[in-house]
């Protein structure tokens, strides 16, 4: 019998006693009999918790971690510091084990943090208003292009080529979806190619440009040209970043954009293989009632005290059913309280810190790998945070393993998705790494180690 | 419980840190210089607090949520199963949590293999042929599942196919879903029972028909019993049908959505597999197909090749919708289930379903002499109450009565769903509770009824008493909305 | 006791409708308002914006859900009654002074099939039984 279940066998005999039903299989004769189920499911046999935990230390021990070896691999998802509180907070059960706050009464605790998170958003990003979050960064993109194409009623998105591939891969799944249509700019020395984009702007038919920056490449794009650009031709301004990167970048909210989106995983959420973390979505007043996803705000109760609950929820599949302006119903509720906690341990000065930091690391990366004569950066004098595009002698796949066999994860290999950058490795350096790995890094890989 | 809060931004106090990094041991570089210009201006106003500070903020917030480790929480159609601890510990083994989706394959091997082995469970438990883990949410399964549909039908050259049926029970979720992959949601209604009417989805299924959307049992917590005319209903008019699987709790070991016509469905991990809903997420929608539907799978795939676990990506799946989320889905949350169906097994997974059931028609039966049920003869793992009768009578509503239970110490079933019961109060015990949590709800609600006789609907309008705040002022709230926390500006 | 004026036009959908010569002027009856209880938005069309009748074209969000208002006749957006916005609460203070938008109808004998004040009353009173 399974230890989640307190009925007993006596206890069972008795409820089924009391409802007049001879046995399980009568209450579940309302399944006609042609597709009620004949065997059990061949599934393994049951665990004890000694036998699961072995069993999950066998797998768990198949993947090689960060723990055991520093990690320069990005392209998307980093290893930062996350302070212990923050998984103090996040494995309480009334975080855990709670529903969405559909009853605010006993919810207070989960929509006062929303909504504490959404200030935070609109802080970092410089926009007006945040919703709850979203799955990850690359639907946050995707919905905020369908947002786009609704509020200007056109069908063209545009993006770079160096907006994270999966970010494109998932953007061109939901414009197939919505039957929306779009282009891919190249990139000229790392950034969007302003002569290119002029030209595909010309049509006068774009919703919306999404640019991400600090893009792929780690490069910072100039947004404040791009964001004109698009304006002028009367789309909207779409711009992809991350919340750690914006503790010490301008927020695009000042540089033009119309809709800030991005992956927070950076921000007091594990690697996770990927998930979970969150993503966010921030835009200003006009776009309020488009916005996907739930929104927390402030009121009062009957007793004049401050309140927090759901608002705007006219918007929403719930209510609005087909003519929702998304189908999102959850948030990434338990990620954005670690952002949260994370957020209020760093406050503005630890995120300072923390920025120049990767920005120094990032800098004695890039010198020690040039001084061992092997590499050579691929975008010259362009300003870039966190990750940096070397070219390198040899294929990244051998290089990488090498680099593997000294124990160090090594960075993305670019050349399969973008062939011009022959060679091309992405490497990333955040404030977990240490002079010492650094160096044994440009050692291993220099071919001195 | 505790009382309101000051915020985060009230507390901080500039100057104060919650943090530390070791010293930079390399050169440092100037910000300004290294950014050209990229350079914040203004710092963002983020909270300055020390670190107990902000533990004790946050454990203050954390006493004002109720929760499944602290009680009963029968909210309809959502499965607010207890959530195993060692779920928990799993998911933050290093070897889990601190591991790159990019990392080479021959690195995560455990990683891969566990996604491997917990789609084949699914599939197992569902009776489909494949599963995706990539979708972060259900109603993302749902968008997922019709774009293979919608995928499908246009790879057979059929693109008049623009309508998607779905039942007026339905959760607002499938008409949405529905629109937002490029269809248009049509209803059909259900009949007395609560049951999908057959001769009206007969009357409705034509060669526009791209499918129709279905939860079995459905949302008045009954199993369909015409499930294999409905579902042959679609496909002789040329479409494919949809397992809303937020109902899976029901029917684990009893019945297969495959083996009763499904072509696609979405589990919510959340729901029945029993990993925490976190106060609105993260969650996970599993997506099951039968093999026809099996080529436009989002990508990558996992794969198993000889001993190895490898991926099919992208480019080698010309027939894919494509992605639908970066790397492999909510992964922290799969091992979450994995960890439950291994605890389980085959035994432990009937036996959920079988408990949940068998709690439900035990406190349907208890309630039913106080509100009428909208269903008759058993039900499966939920039921509605209809409150309409009370309400009638004394005045006092189910939101009322919601608002009673939560001073009595439990979380408020589902109220004013499904919307074709009136006043609807949507039960969902699940298996984890004991008969006496179930004998004392339903002295609560004996208790609540009795009040609502003698004292009338005015005894209710300022309740709950016992929680930080009462009822919201929710249309203050949407006609001036503040979204964020307002700085004074001349501080 | 539910308003109803008796110098307009309504649908079954309850909405009211005056026409002065070449322009009409509609809003949402007492009824409606009413039954969506406090209204917290209203999203307008596009002056100049064309429609027919029985399109939606404005939508009018309460704190229940968000309702569909659909246009009595055909003819074009002339002018957006711009005082509901930041202050949605007046169509429940008063609908009919209160007024949606103005329209200029293309088909002046769309006006024949709408309801007159008697026959909408009896649709009310028809409703109000059936809530009882």
């Amino acid at each position: 019998m399974s230890r989640y279940i307190p009925a007993t066998a006596e206890e069972r005999r008795r409820m089924l006693e009391y409802l007049g039903a001879d046995s399980m299989d009568t209450l579940f004769s309302g399944i006609p009999e042609k597709v009620r189920q004949k065997n059990p499911p061949r599934l393994p046999d049951p665990l004890s918790e000694p036998e699961m935990v072995r069993d999950l230390r066998v797998l768990a021990g198949r993947n090689r971690n960060a723990d055991d070896l520093p990690c320069f691999l990005g392209a998307g998802v980093y290893d930062h510091f996350i302070p212990a509180a923050v998984d103090s907070i996040v494995s309480r059960g009334e975080f855990t084990t709670s529903y969405t706050p559909y009853q605010p009464e006993v919810a207070q605790g989960t929509l006062q943090s929303i909504f504490q998170y959404q200030t935070m958003v609109c802080e970092l990003t410089g926009m007006e208003i945040s919703n709850a979050s979203m799955y990850d960064g690359a639907t946050a993109a995707a919905e905020a292009a369908v947002l786009a194409a609704s509020s200007t009623k056109r069908k063209k998105i545009l993006w770079g080529r160096n907006v994270n591939p999966q970010t494109r891969e998932v953007l061109k799944t939901y414009c197939w979806s919505r039957n929306l249509e779009f282009g891919e700019l190249p990139a000229e020395n790392g950034r969007i190619d302003h002569a290119a984009l002029e030209k595909m702007l010309a049509g006068g038919d774009t919703a919306a440009l999404v640019v991400q920056s600090p893009n792929f490449f780690g490069n910072i794009e100039d947004l404040k040209t791009l964001g004109e650009a698009v304006h002028g031709a009367g789309g909207l301004f779409i711009v992809s970043t991350d919340l750690l990167a914006l503790g010490i970048l301008e927020a695009p909210g000042k540089l033009g954009a119309d809709i800030v989106v991005g992956d927070g995983q950076s921000v007091g959420n594990p690697m996770n293989f990927g998930g979970p973390a969150f993503g966010f979505i921030a835009v200003n007043k006009p776009l309020m009632r488009k916005m996907p996803g739930r929104i927390c705000g402030q009121t009062v109760d009957g007793k004049g005290r401050r309140t927090f609950v759901l608002t705007l929820q006219a918007r929403e599949q719930h209510i609005r059913r087909e003519k929702a302006t998304s189908n999102i119903c959850s948030n990434q509720n338990l990620c954005i309280v670690a952002a949260s906690v994370y957020l209020s341990l760093m406050g503005p000065g630890g995120l300072r810190e923390t920025g120049e930091q990767i920005l120094a690391k990032t800098a004695y990366t890039v010198d020690q790998l040039e001084k061992t004569g092997k590499f050579r950066r691929a975008f010259n004098g362009v300003p870039s945070f966190r990750e940096t595009v070397l070219l390198c002698d040899e294929p990244v796949a051998d290089l990488n393993r090498r680099l593997l066999d000294a124990g160090i994860i090594g960075g993305y290999e670019l050349e399969p998705e973008y062939p011009r950058l022959k060679n091309g490795w992405l490497v990333a350096v955040t404030e977990n790494r240490t002079k010492e790995e650094i160096d044994r890094l440009a050692a291993v890989a220099g071919g001195d180690a | 419980m505790s009382r309101p809060m000051e915020t985060l931004f009230e507390a901080s106090r500039a100057g104060r840190v919650g943090y530390a990094l070791p010293p930079l041991d390399v050169p440092g570089v100037d910000c300004g210089e290294a950014l050209q210009g990229a350079c914040r201006e203004n710092a963002p106003r983020l909270p300055e607090m020390a670190e107990v500070d902000v533990i004790r903020h946050f454990t203050g917030l954390s006493r004002m949520n109720y929760s499944v480790d602290e009680g009963f929480y029968p909210l309809g159609s959502c499965t607010m199963k207890y959530n195993p601890k060692i779920n928990e510990a799993a998911a933050r083994m290093p070897g889990f949590s601190r591991i790159h989706p990019l990392q080479p394959e021959e690195t995560v091997q455990g990683a891969l293999e566990l996604m491997y082995i917990l789609s084949d469970m699914l599939a197992e438990i569902t009776g489909m042929d494949a599963v995706t883990l990539q979708p972060a949410a259900g109603a993302h399964g749902e968008q997922t599942g019709l774009m293979m549909i919608k995928a499908w039908h246009e790879s057979r050259g059929d693109t008049k196919r623009t309508k998607i049926i779905v039942p007026d029970s339905a959760h607002g979720t499938n008409p949405a879903s529905a629109s937002v992959t490029g269809f248009d949601a049509v209803e059909v209604a259900s009949d007395e029972e609560g049951m999908v009417d057959l001769e009206a989805l007969r009357a409705l299924m034509d060669d526009t028909v791209a499918g129709l959307m279905l939860t079995n049992p459905n949302t008045l917590g009954i199993f369909e019993k015409h499930i294999l005319e409905l579902t042959e209903t679609v496909h002789r008019g040329g479409g494919l049908v949809y397992y809303d699987g937020a109902n899976a709790n029901a029917i684990m070991g009893k019945a297969r959505p495959g083996d009763m016509g499904f072509d696609v469905l979405h589990l919510n991990l959340h729901k029945t597999f029993s990993t925490p809903h976190g106060g609105g997420g993260p969650g996970s929608g599993a997506v099951g197909v039968k093999a026809e539907l099996e080529p436009f799978l989002p990508a990558p795939v996992i794969v198993k090749k000889g001993y190895r676990f490898g991926l099919e990506r992208l480019k080698d799946r010309p027939r894919s919708i494509g992605r639908v989320r970066s790397f492999f889905g909510n992964f922290g949350v799969l091992v979450r289930a994995y960890t439950y169906i291994r605890t389980l097994g085959a035994a432990g997974i009937v036996e959920a379903s079988e408990m949940a059931v068998l709690n439900a028609n035990y406190l349907a039966k208890k309630l039913s002499s106080l509100y009428p049920l909208a269903h008759k003869g058993w039900c499966m793992h939920e039921f509605v109450l209809n409150g309409g009768p009370l309400k009638h009578e004394t005045g006092v509503s189910s939101l009322d009565v919601a608002k009673a239970l939560i001073d009595a110490g439990y979380h408020p079933p589902t109220v004013y769903f499904p919307l074709i019961v009136p006043e609807a109060l949507m039960v969902e015990p699940t298996e984890t509770e004991s008969r006496e949590t179930l004998d004392r709800f339903a002295e609560a609600m004996e208790a609540i009824a009795a009040k609502a006789r003698k004292e009338g609907p005015e005894a209710f309008h300022d309740l709950p008493v016992t929680t930080p705040v009462s009822r919201p002022d929710e249309t203050t709230a949407a006609r001036n909305p503040i979204l964020r926390w307002q700085f004074d500006e001349n501080s | 006791m539910t308003k109803i004026p008796q110098d307009l036009r309504y649908t079954r959908d309850h909405e009211w409708i005056r026409i002065d010569g070449a322009s009409g002027v509609m809003g949402i009856t007492d009824y409606a308002q009413h039954a969506m209880g406090d209204i917290v938005y209203v999203e307008l069309p596009e002056v100049g914006r064309q429609v027919k009748a029985g399109e939606d074209f404005i939508v009018v969000e309460s704190v229940k859900g968000a309702n569909d208002v659909f246009s009595p006749v055909s003819g074009k957006v002339a002018e957006v009654n711009e005082d509901l916005d930041g202050a949605p609460e007046l169509l429940n203070e008063d609908p009919y002074a209160n007024w949606l938008v103005k329209l200029e109808p293309s088909d002046p004998k769309e006006m024949d099939s709408l309801l007159d004040p008697a026959a909408y009353a009896k649709l009310v009173e028809e409703l109000e039984a059936e809530n009882e």
